[in-house]
């Protein structure tokens, strides 16, 4: 084709790209338009609140504002010996200036969370700052033994950066030393890389049991006729007419120790009064409560997949000579598979995202690691750490997200 | 013809029917009900030879697929028996009927290649790696398929799918397929190729066919006898030129071909002929095929064909003349479709071939058409 030596032109001698361009600018500004709102709001809702989490995940500004001295100071500091008096007397007229503005409690949680006793060295020292007299380096070892040790200055120093990994580090259960090697925190301090597992292998269990429970579900619903299915659909549509609240407590009227199903059980002889199961505030409850109410969400993928195919695939099979469960496994199930991922992929990321089902019948051992997020934002108020964990979360379901699209397709996830 | 005439007539299996060993499969007294208010297949009898190609043929609803799966064991008769070299299959699930079957999609796994899809039937079967490779191979070579083993049934044109359907169906040697509109969804072009193709394959296999369509072109030009279907009954069953030549009631006459009507009354009866009186008022002298005595209520059945224009010629007389009047010439290249009036009908097809001698006609012209009672068959009304 002659189309690079001659572009095409509209009749009066306008290349045609120009004209389409300008032909299509006027629609593609209206369709803009309708989409604004929308765009508005994902942007001051999703977009910037990521961003400003993942920032704050990363972000170190408590050092390098409250002791911009010291940092000064420290910056010749050779990391053999304590710092001489001109580092001590920048920290005193830093604390000063910070006890004047009553900004100390952020510096001193922040130093803590990186080496206890921090919290009560800035703070005894501050009480004391009126009536310090130089030479600052005597005065400031005896306020505190902190003060007189090497590790304190070179966290001090460390820190003076305003970005830090060490609340993705403590995210892992990792932590710097003062030398700044990674190893791990003592064994009674490791908690989320427990709680990650448990997360992810207890989403694993979930997206399983709703694979079971929803596949003969879905066949039903793709292969009844139409009245039938559509009484169908409505009871696997009905939970989404009840509130969450509601259908996560409804387990645990169920599930209790004096619940309805440890009664019957009594009532029944099946169990010794005594003996009452114990199946709600533990991971048997999350596990039971999530399967419950991911259920639809792994059966409409799988319906709109299993629609698809059409009934003569499985006569064909069987005339072919195939026996109905060599028909099944050879034609059938590989047909269903990306109704399966789609499924899956959709329910394992709602389930490693899921806070308030396990939080009300997970009970200690059956809570998720998007509890502890919650715990760091609201009681230890240590929201790097929060914004850490939850960024290391959205970490994992952007790398299953990019796996599923690359193995099968994210325009496979479909609701009907 | 004389075993189609049985098969067809109300007479239970056994007495008067061809022996058993003459017939490969066979539908004795078979209904169908889906909800149990309905028959679906009202009282199904066929009797098919070994090597046929027999077509059940009727408009949609009429209850021939079901007859197709219910032999393919994919419904189950409500009453009556269908038997297969003379065992009752009725308890046998499809897998172990050993018939192959021909869908109106295809139904190729589209998660197999077309090698795979192909094999399938043999692996179900235990054979051995190397037989079906063999066999795999010989099948698509039969379907003129050799370069497209390894492609997905998506990355074929819709032709090609039907013929590896087709090659599936037959390469674990069923001596039994059963085909439904197979060639529904192809072009007019490919599908008159694939019929040349199905008839070439039924012809050299020798393999008994039972083909179901709506189609009577396509039933016409493959099958050694049609059975033509409505509203669950068989109206006629008969080879495909005894069907167009003497359709033995009014719908046979209307489903197959092109067909004039005209409604009217006995008369009165000359030996092998009848004369009926019209609704306009006209005369004609008729075949009577499916006629009650005088005064019964009639339809003429005249194929548009068999009416010639006359040209005052002495030499062409026909023992029905009328005159009718143009109404509109359809211009089809090889003929011409005349739509006249005569007799009442004012849509009586005339067909006359494009050739010298044959002038042109307007509309609004009066003609003089003539046709023999012989071809004038008085059926059913």
């Amino acid at each position: 084709m002659s189309d690079s030596a001659a572009p095409l032109t509209t009749a009066d001698g306008v290349p045609l790209k120009v004209s389409l361009r300008r032909a299509v600018r006027r629609s593609k500004f209206k369709a803009l338009l309708l989409v604004s709102p929308l765009l508005l709001f994902l942007g001051i809702a999703f977009v910037i609140p990521i961003f400003e989490m993942l920032s704050r995940s990363v972000a170190n500004p408590e050092v390098s504002t409250s002791l911009p001295r010291t940092v000064a100071a420290l910056e010749n500091w050779d990391r053999q010996a304590l710092p001489d008096e001109p580092v001590f007397e920048a920290l005193v007229e830093d604390l000063r200036e910070g006890q004047a503005a009553r900004n100390l409690g952020l510096l001193a949680s922040r130093l803590n969370y990186e080496r206890s006793g921090m919290r009560s060295a800035i703070n005894r020292t501050a009480r004391g700052l009126g009536s310090m007299e130089p030479p600052y380096r005597e005065a400031m070892l005896d306020a505190h033994a902190r003060w007189g040790e090497l590790d304190t200055w070179k966290l001090i120093e460390r820190e003076s950066s305003p970005y830090t990994m060490t609340y993705y580090l403590s995210a892992l259960d990792r932590h710097l030393t003062p030398d700044g090697e990674i190893t791990m925190a003592p064994d009674n301090q490791q908690i989320h890389v427990s709680l990650f597992w448990r997360t992810f292998w207890m989403s694993g269990l979930i997206t399983l049991m709703t694979l079971l429970l929803g596949y003969p579900i879905a066949f039903l619903l793709a292969n009844l006729p139409l009245r039938h299915s559509n009484l169908l659909m409505i009871l696997v549509l009905l939970p989404f007419w009840t509130s969450l609240l509601v259908r996560t407590t409804t387990w645990i009227a169920i599930l209790q120790s004096q619940g309805v199903l440890n009664d019957m059980m009594v009532f029944l002889g099946v169990i010794a009064d005594e003996a009452r199961w114990q199946m709600i505030h533990n991971k048997i409850g999350t596990v039971v409560a999530m399967t419950h109410i991911l259920l639809p969400f792994m059966i409409l993928p799988l319906y709109s997949v299993m629609k698809t195919i059409p009934p003569s695939y499985m006569r064909a099979a069987r005339s072919l000579g195939g026996r109905p469960f060599l028909c099944f496994r050879r034609v059938y199930f590989p047909l269903t598979i990306p109704g399966i991922a789609a499924g899956g992929i959709l329910v394992f990321i709602l389930s490693i995202g899921y806070y308030i089902t396990p939080a009300l019948v997970g009970g200690q051992s059956g809570r998720f690691i998007t509890n502890y997020i919650a715990y760091h934002m609201q009681t230890s108020l240590n929201w790097g750490l929060a914004a850490a964990i939850a960024s290391i979360l959205l970490f994992v379901v952007v790398v299953f997200y990019l796996v599923f699209n690359r193995l099968v397709g994210v325009d496979k996830v479909k609701l009907g | 013809m004389t075993d189609t005439l049985e098969a067809q007539s109300a007479t239970p299996a056994g007495a008067g029917q061809a022996g058993v060993d003459d017939a490969f499969a066979r539908f004795t007294n078979v209904q169908k009900s889906y909800d149990g208010v309905e028959l679906v297949v009202k009282d199904f009898n066929l009797d098919i030879r070994k090597g046929e190609f027999v077509t059940l043929l009727g408009p949609s609803g009429s209850g021939k697929t079901t007859c197709l799966m219910m032999m393919a064991g994919f419904e189950t008769p409500t009453h009556g028996e269908i038997l297969l070299k003379g065992e009752p299959i009725s308890g046998l699930p499809p897998h172990k009927r050993g018939i192959g079957m021909v869908f109106q999609n295809y139904a190729l796994f589209p998660h197999m290649t077309v090698a795979e899809n192909l094999a399938f039937p043999l692996e179900v079967r235990h054979l051995s790696k190397a037989q079906i490779k063999e066999k795999v191979a010989r099948a698509l070579a039969m379907v003129r398929l050799e370069e497209f083993g390894d492609r997905r049934p998506a990355q074929l044109s819709g032709g090609q799918q039907q013929r590896v359907a087709l090659a599936r169906a037959l390469v674990f040697e069923p001596e039994l397929v059963l085909m439904d509109e197979p060639l529904g969804a192809l072009d007019k072009n490919l599908r008159e190729e694939m019929q040349y193709e199905i008839k070439r394959i039924h012809a050299s296999l020798g393999v008994t066919m039972i083909y179901v369509t709506h189609d009577q072109t396509e039933a016409l030009t493959m099958s050694d006898r049609i059975a033509v279907f409505n509203d669950g009954v068989v109206q006629q069953l008969a080879s495909p030129d005894e069907l167009y030549e003497r359709p033995e009631n009014a719908f046979v006459a209307y489903f197959i071909g092109e067909n004039n009507r005209l409604l009217g009354e006995v008369s009165e009866r000359l030996g092998d002929d009848c004369r009926v009186q019209l609704d306009s008022g006209d005369t004609v002298i008729a075949k009577p095929v499916a006629v009650g005595g005088v005064g019964s209520r009639t339809t003429l059945s005249l194929r548009p064909e068999r009416v010639s224009i006359l040209r005052g010629d002495a030499a062409e007389q026909f023992d029905n003349q009328f005159t009718a009047t143009v109404q509109e010439v359809i211009y089809l290249g090889d003929h011409l479709r005349t739509r006249v009036s005569v007799c009442g009908n004012e849509d009586f097809i005339l067909k006359t071939p494009n050739a010298q001698g044959f002038g042109v006609m307007r509309p609004g012209q009066q003609i003089q058409v003539g046709w023999s009672s012989a071809d004038c068959r008085a059926l059913d009304a």
